[in-house]
């Protein structure tokens, strides 16, 4: 397991590499003059070359992204044309507000769409079932952006339950220790804040939560009817072991692997695809600052933006490799 | 005596497995390591073995459906691991196999008739109407009908697709069949049709076999000679009725033993062996059998044992018979 | 002769598909006394796998159901008994072994895990005892290392050592009745002799009644005391060991003993049933075996025979006009 650890973060780097050298090319491949857009159309050419001399654009390609890359491991992320701040100071409020989004969008995924295939799978071709793979369908096929105007209608406007924008009343008092609000509201002990944040947290969250939870369920009912039909399962009943406890504790540890992929690929998907909830709800998070970013033309900040997105993807999916390892005594650490 | 028509001389096959963080190849598995023998115009090999001992890579080797590692295997005195593509294709048409698993080898979207014209196409065995023709004699050759020519394989039954992979293997008319487990996958009542089919069709086309099987009983019953394999090395090859009745080589002498016979008077003493056969990635050194042998001794531990020939001609490796 | 421990009567199980019933087990007789081993023999689609499920209540279902008759263990009816009750049943009194022990054991949990498992699903020990039952069966069913075995998954042990680990498992809660279907057939020859005898072995010490389900007649002959020939979901003949293999009433058991290779002298030519068993359902009238009987007589044709005989009882009625 050691070994495989090992082995898998030396994978890492030539990842993170590649990763780093794609979002520069990108950047670069846009066409357009970063100290024209800096400077404006009206800008003489001396100046556009000093500035050019100053941003280091006037060296090689290679030179700049090793430059890129040293400003990267030192923790320098750029400057903000916009702000004109460095970004790494700014980026993470953001950040922190998607992370919080998504983990509770995918706490509700995992838990939902988990059980609702388990169900599916146990009672297979019950009015249960047919329920279950019915509704999953509807939703991953339900336009994010629709199902949110839906929620803010239904649960805001009429009935008046839930806040539909932000991560907060406009009134309040959250002190940003981590930026995670839920856990800063616990460590200052405001538990009225408190539920006041997860209040804000509930709407934005179902909807981001809507298709993975479907994709899941759906994983988790084709996996488990496949484990349910293996000889180890028989062996089990043949024990005199419980149904229940066949299907949560035997029969899910076997079905895991593809699921957990699926929770892998759909959590780094949620962290970049937020983008749309957080505009539709006013989320402070970082789809919406590279959103603004992009309107803005703001080219450091939406390639940080774009970089720790790609980051967190790569890491989420170190982690569900790790954890195959962990479920799995079979899967060899080579 | 005439030249044998197979002759297979020190035959290996080595897997390096690769291990670490650099990837170095960290041990060896010797799946086959150094077999020889010969196999005589209409005769039969049989090659008997337990899971795992080689005998099915050896069988696969023979036709380079696996590369040999080493060794040398002459057909008709040319050596098949010399072959160009286009001269081993040649070689090929000689050369067939039947499968264990006769749902597996057949392909589920071709009509029955279309897997057996294949390799007469790809030989370019006469024209299309010679080639039906074909099909439907060797149909009733091997015990169906002509018109089952136009039905798919999940239409039939074990022992039937079996058959059609014997038809199969007949369509080019080869000189050398090698069958791996060919009835292992049937019921008895099937089993003994299939095997009686085999016989026939041997003594009709002068067709030479090399059974590959793990039932010691099936195996006895076809084959003419039969030779023993142990941990991808053969352990004793002779004539059946002598291996059978007069077994040498321990670990033949335990395999025996251990058959269950169909007869309840006989409930014989068996013998026994412990434990299981050891990982082919370390062989024990010396004779690789001396950590199960009942009979094992020091020398056993130490020196490999070579093949000996015996009086009554059969070859077998072990130190008791120095 | 011992109690009987194990009764079946009559018992009709049928799978319920697209295209109808189909009888996979139909009318099937016979009983286990206690201690005893009886073999239950007969080829592919004999319906003696349906039987072992039926008596376990394991039958996938739906599509499969028990449509008629009995099952009595120690004189109490199971054979529609409830969930609560079977599951009471399963593992404590009467625990099964299959065919595959590559494919048997779950692969994410230790050996220990699912050892202790089955102990305590029907005896409450303390955590160190339940340890120590299990290391203790381990020995029983002759694994060196119980200990450190306990701690390992099974992909990295070799077959015989899995099918011992679900012997181990079977035996742990010393049942009545220990139904083996295929023990064997999956594992090579020097490691079946080992797990027949490790079976053998068992049954004197334990007392524990052997149900074992085969096709392969040499085992039968090296480990029953008395056999079951199944044939088309029906019993066709059932009696002591050496009177099934000395003097088979049925001919179908009688050609199923000629078509085996001999190990010990080499016949020129195997004897042959022909044709191939019939599916399920597909011979309405008359004896099963008649289309491929070297016997058949007009009567076979059209009436269907039973079961009859004292001790050696066959169905066929070449025995029946003698009689």
């Amino acid at each position: 397991m050691l070994s495989y650890s090992i082995k898998r973060v030396l994978m890492l780097i030539p990842v993170l590499l590649g990763m780093t050298l794609i979002v520069f090319a990108i950047i670069h491949a846009i066409p357009g003059n970063p100290a024209l857009t800096i400077l404006g159309t009206k800008a003489t050419p001396e100046a556009i070359q000093n500035l050019n001399r100053s941003l280091g654009l006037d060296q090689p390609w290679y030179i700049q992204y090793f430059t890129y890359l040293k400003h990267i491991l030192s923790g320098d992320l750029g400057t903000s044309i916009q702000t004109n701040t460095p970004i790494a100071n700014q980026i993470w409020p953001h950040l922190a507000a998607t992370i919080e989004l998504s983990f509770v969008a995918m706490i509700i995924a995992v838990v939902v769409g988990i059980n609702a295939g388990i169900i599916s799978a146990w009672k297979k071709n019950s009015v249960l079932d047919y329920t279950a793979m019915i509704v999953a369908l509807i939703g991953v096929s339900m336009p994010i952006f629709w199902l949110g105007l839906l929620e803010q209608w239904a649960f805001s406007v009429k009935l008046n339950w839930l806040p539909s924008i932000g991560r907060m009343d406009i009134i309040s008092n959250v002190q940003p220790i981590t930026n995670l609000y839920l856990i800063d509201t616990l460590l200052e002990g405001q538990l009225d804040q408190f539920w006041m944040v997860l209040r804000h947290l509930i709407l934005p969250s179902i909807a981001l939560a809507t298709i993975p939870t479907a994709i899941i369920a759906r994983m988790t009912r084709s996996s488990m009817l496949e484990v349910l039909k293996s000889d180890y399962i028989r062996t089990a009943k043949a024990k005199g072991q419980r149904m229940f406890w066949i299907v949560y504790k035997y029969a899910l540890k076997n079905a895991f692997i593809p699921i957990l992929t699926v929770i892998g690929l759909q959590t780094g998907l949620l962290l970049g695809g937020a983008i749309l909830t957080e505009t539709i709800f006013g989320w402070p998070g970082i789809g919406l600052y590279i959103y603004n970013a992009i309107q803005y033309r703001d080219y450091p900040v939406i390639q940080s933006g774009i970089l720790v997105i790609a980051f967190i993807f790569v890491m989420v999916n170190f982690i569900v490799d790790l954890l195959y390892g962990l479920i799995d005594p079979r899967i060899k650490y080579r | 005596m005439s030249e044998p028509l197979l002759k297979v001389e020190n035959l290996k096959k080595y897997y390096p497995i690769k291990n670490g963080v650099l990837g170095r190849v960290s041990e060896t598995v010797r799946a086959v390591d150094g077999v020889s023998f010969s196999v005589n115009e209409g005769e039969t090999l049989g090659i008997v073995g337990e899971s795992g001992c080689g005998k099915s890579t050896t069988g696969r080797m023979i036709m380079r459906l696996i590369e040999p590692t080493e060794g040398k295997v002459s057909f008709e005195g040319k050596n098949i691991l010399s072959l160009s593509k286009s001269d081993l294709r040649r070689v090929r048409k000689d050369i067939q196999m039947i499968f264990q698993d006769p749902f597996a080898s057949l392909n589920p979207r071709q009509t029955v008739g279309k897997i057996i014209e294949e390799p007469m196409i790809v030989h370019g065995m006469g024209n299309h109407k010679e080639r039906k023709q074909r099909v439907e004699e060797l149909l009733e050759l091997v015990g169906l009908s002509a018109y089952h020519a136009k039905r798919y394989p999940h239409q039939f039954s074990g022992g039937q697709r079996q058959r059609i992979g014997i038809a199969r293997a007949l369509a080019v008319r080869p000189k050398l069949i090698i069958a791996d487990e060919p009835v292992s996958a049937l019921d008895v009542s099937v089993q003994s049709q299939v095997l009686n089919l085999l016989q026939d069709l041997q003594k009709k086309f002068h067709l030479t076999y090399i059974f590959i099987a793990h039932d010691l009983s099936v195996v006895r019953h076809i084959s003419n000679r039969v030779g023993v394999m142990y941990l991808g090395k053969m352990v004793e090859i002779s004539d059946s009725e002598i291996l059978y009745d007069h077994p040498k080589h321990p670990y033949t002498k335990a395999l025996l033993s251990a058959v269950p016979i169909p007869d309840p008077n006989s409930r014989s003493e068996r013998i026994i062996l412990s434990g299981d056969v050891p990982s082919p990635a370390h062989p024990p050194a010396g004779c690789t059998f001396h950590d199960r042998c009942p009979v094992a001794m020091d020398l056993c531990a130490r020196e490999k044992p070579v093949m000996k020939k015996l009086e009554d001609g059969r070859l077998v490796s072990c130190h008791l018979y120095d | 002769m011992n109690q009987s421990i194990l009764e079946v009567k009559g018992l009709k199980t049928s799978f319920f598909t697209d295209d109808g019933e189909v009888p996979a087990v139909d009318g099937v007789d016979f009983s286990v006394g206690e201690g005893e081993i009886l073999g239950i023999v007969g080829e592919s689609g004999c319906g003696k796998s349906v039987t072992s499920l039926s008596i376990m209540g394991l039958l996938p279902s739906p599509p499969g159901k028990i449509v008629g008759g009995s099952i009595s263990f120690k004189g109490e009816d199971i054979s529609h008994a409830k969930e609560s009750r079977m599951r009471k049943l399963r593992g404590n009194d009467i625990a099964m072994i299959f065919q595959e022990p590559m494919t048997s054991l779950n692969p994410v949990f230790t050996i220990g895990d699912q050892l202790m498992e089955a102990i305590r699903l029907h005896n409450r020990l303390p955590k160190k005892e339940l340890a120590a039952r299990a290391a203790e069966l381990l020995k029983m069913v002759g694994l060196p290392r119980a200990k450190e075995l306990l701690k390992e998954y099974p992909h990295e042990l070799s077959g015989g050592m899995r099918q011992r680990v679900m012997i181990a498992m079977a035996m742990s809660c010393n049942p009545k009745v220990l139904i083996a279907d295929e023990p064997t057939t999956a594992l090579d020859v020097t490691i079946q002799a080992q797990i027949l005898d490790l079976m053998l072995k068992l049954n004197r010490e334990t007392h524990t009644a052997i149900i074992l389900i085969t096709h392969d007649l040499g085992v039968v002959a090296q480990v029953c005391k008395r056999v079951v020939v199944m044939y088309a979901g029906k019993v066709v003949e059932e009696g002591d060991v050496k009177d099934i293999f000395n003097h088979p009433k049925h001919p179908y058991t009688e050609g199923l003993i000629r078509s085996i290779p001999d190990l010990h002298s080499k016949k020129d030519k195997l004897y042959t049933i022909k044709g191939s068993v019939p599916r399920p359902g597909s011979i309405e009238k008359g004896c099963l075996f008649a289309p491929r009987c070297e016997y058949v007589m007009d009567k076979c044709r059209t009436d269907s025979p039973e079961l009859v005989g004292d001790s050696h009882k066959s169905r066929c009625f070449l025995h029946q006009v003698q009689e």
